[in-house]
């Protein structure tokens, strides 16, 4: 069986589970790049080069980073923010729309202001967003929509999963605490004055 | 809960979508005396619900919502079917279950809450179709009521399945044509409030949702009895003004011309003597009031 790399889409109406196709979590300080374990410095710099190289970098913060129900979801927040800050003075396209609610909404979401996880394919086609990160999105909400998202986008996806990754992201982290995010926003700092993106 | 857990975290406040900031600000989260006179001031359902425009499930959602007692400490169970549409919507925590299940799932969960909560009270409260209720779910409807589950039953009767188009149920009465039972009903509406009574529901009530003030004091003694004696049923008339061939604005004199005297939808109270006590505790100065007119 060929090596299944999990690349940015559309792939198809119904892409693979990237675990049905052998591609396994990484162990903690490791990271995904498309499928395959590297250290978690490296997919640091590759989901920074990332962001940078993109027309319309967007944050999505779901419900365990939206709602104050604790004090790391609280400081976790003031990180996504700097982090987005960082993002937006890069490029002032840069979005962060939230994922308030994972039930699916009738008549329609409004894609402009909201990501809901039955059809996130929305709130990218609408904001042509070409680089995302999932952030505090519950683990079987953000594969289902990651994988909708490799169906049938052609936005590069990047996880910041509080607990052991998300394979079907082009890019994971796990274990995301609030000083992770800030290592990711540091990184970000880094290569822009660099300018090696 | 704490009512902490239902703020937002400042740092994402202004992305959130108005409907949910107003869900917090505007919610009545342990306000004392919460019924329905919040309705229009407070936010209980996200805006454009999916119901059809004027449909009577609406403004009968909203009611309860606002007059649960505690919503903060409240689970609602819904079944498939036109209420379940609204469910995504409304800011009280709530568990979707399989068509029919949900006074099983309910039985359940109550227990569980009991368990993992003993010294809160946690109401537990089902909100289902009549299809739902006294048709395909009769069965774990029954067996919660003859098992003494301690949590409320509230059956929206639309007198047939809507969301699937017009099919007959238990509720619907005799001899009534849909666009799916062209043949007409063929026999009576199942009395389910009788067989609440005799199946251990300690109060039971039948009526339309025409009269708001009268919907909260049946949400709000059903749940109380609930929570200390045993199960209580409510059958609220939310007319299928789809169905039934009704204009938007029909609706509420739909549900007027069905409660009057000897009507389907005549106003119908049972409390049971265990209930009764209970309730005088609980609305002591009604009682003296009621006492003193009766005196008079
Ligand atoms: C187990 C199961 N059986 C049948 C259905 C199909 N079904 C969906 S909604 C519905 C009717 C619901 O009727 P009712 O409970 O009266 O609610 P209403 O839509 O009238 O509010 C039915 C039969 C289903 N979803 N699941
Ligand atoms: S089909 Fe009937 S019960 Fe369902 S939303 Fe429409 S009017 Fe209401």
């Amino acid at each position: 069986m060929s090596k299944y790399s999990v690349l940015k889409g559309p792939e198809a109406f119904l892409p693979p589970a990237a675990a049905c196709e052998g591609v396994v979590l990484p162990d903690p300080g490791q990271g995904l790049i498309q499928g395959d374990i590297v250290q978690e410095t490296l997919a640091m710099e590759e989901a920074a080069r990332k962001f940078l190289s993109a027309k319309n970098p967007t944050l999505f913060p779901g419900p365990l980073v939206l709602w104050n129900w604790n004090e790391t979801a609280a400081r976790k927040a003031a990180a996504i923010k700097r982090l987005y800050d960082v993002l937006k003075s890069h490029n002032s396209n840069a979005l962060h729309i939230p994922m308030p609610d994972y039930r699916p909404k009738y008549p329609k979401i409004d894609p402009a202001i909201e990501i809901n996880p039955n059809h996130p394919n929305l709130t990218i086609w609408y904001n042509k967003i070409d680089v995302c990160m999932f952030v505090g999105v519950h683990c079987h909400m953000a594969n289902l929509s990651l994988k909708i998202i490799r169906g049938g986008t052609d936005c590069y996806t990047i996880a910041m999963c509080a607990q052991a990754g998300h394979e079907d992201a082009m890019i994971t982290f796990r274990d995301a605490t609030p000083e992770k995010i800030d290592i990711l926003t540091n990184t970000v700092e880094r290569l822009k004055a660099s300018g090696d993106y | 809960m704490s009512k902490e857990k239902i703020k937002i975290n400042q740092e994402f406040y202004d992305i959130m979508p108005l409907e949910y900031r107003e869900l917090v600000e505007e919610g009545t989260y342990g306000k004392e005396n919460r019924g329905w006179k919040d309705v229009g001031e407070s936010k209980e359902l996200i805006e454009e619900h999916s119901l059809c425009a004027g449909c009577p499930e609406s403004i009968a959602f909203r009611y309860v919502l606002a007059c649960l007692p505690a919503p903060e400490d409240t689970i609602m169970v819904g079944s498939t079917g036109c209420t379940s549409l609204v469910f995504p919507h409304v800011a009280v925590h709530n568990i979707h279950s399989l068509f029919g299940n949900q006074n099983a799932v309910a039985s359940g969960l109550k227990r569980a809450l009991s368990f993992r909560f003993p010294d809160k009270i946690k109401d537990v409260v089902v909100l289902a179709g009549d299809g739902a209720t006294v048709d395909i779910g009769l069965d774990m409807t029954l067996q919660s009521w003859f098992r003494q589950e301690k949590f409320t039953t509230i059956c929206f009767d639309n007198e047939l399945y809507a969301n699937t188009g017009g099919q007959s149920s238990g509720l619907m009465q005799k001899g009534f044509v849909a666009k799916m039972a062209p043949a007409g009903k063929k026999f009576d509406k199942v009395p389910l409030p009788e067989i609440a009574k005799s199946s251990g529901c300690h109060y039971v009530v039948k009526m339309t949702v025409s009269k708001p003030n009268r919907v909260e004091k049946a949400i709000r003694e059903a749940i109380l009895v609930a929570r200390e004696i045993g199960p209580t049923y409510i059958q609220l008339y939310t007319p299928c003004i789809l169905e039934i061939g009704k204009q938007m604005m029909e609706g509420l004199q739909e549900m007027r011309d069905s409660e009057g005297p000897n009507k389907r939808f005549e106003f119908e109270e049972y409390v049971s003597d265990e209930a009764r006590a209970y309730l005088d505790t609980v609305n002591p100065k009604k009682k003296k009031r009621k006492k003193a007119i009766v005196t008079k």
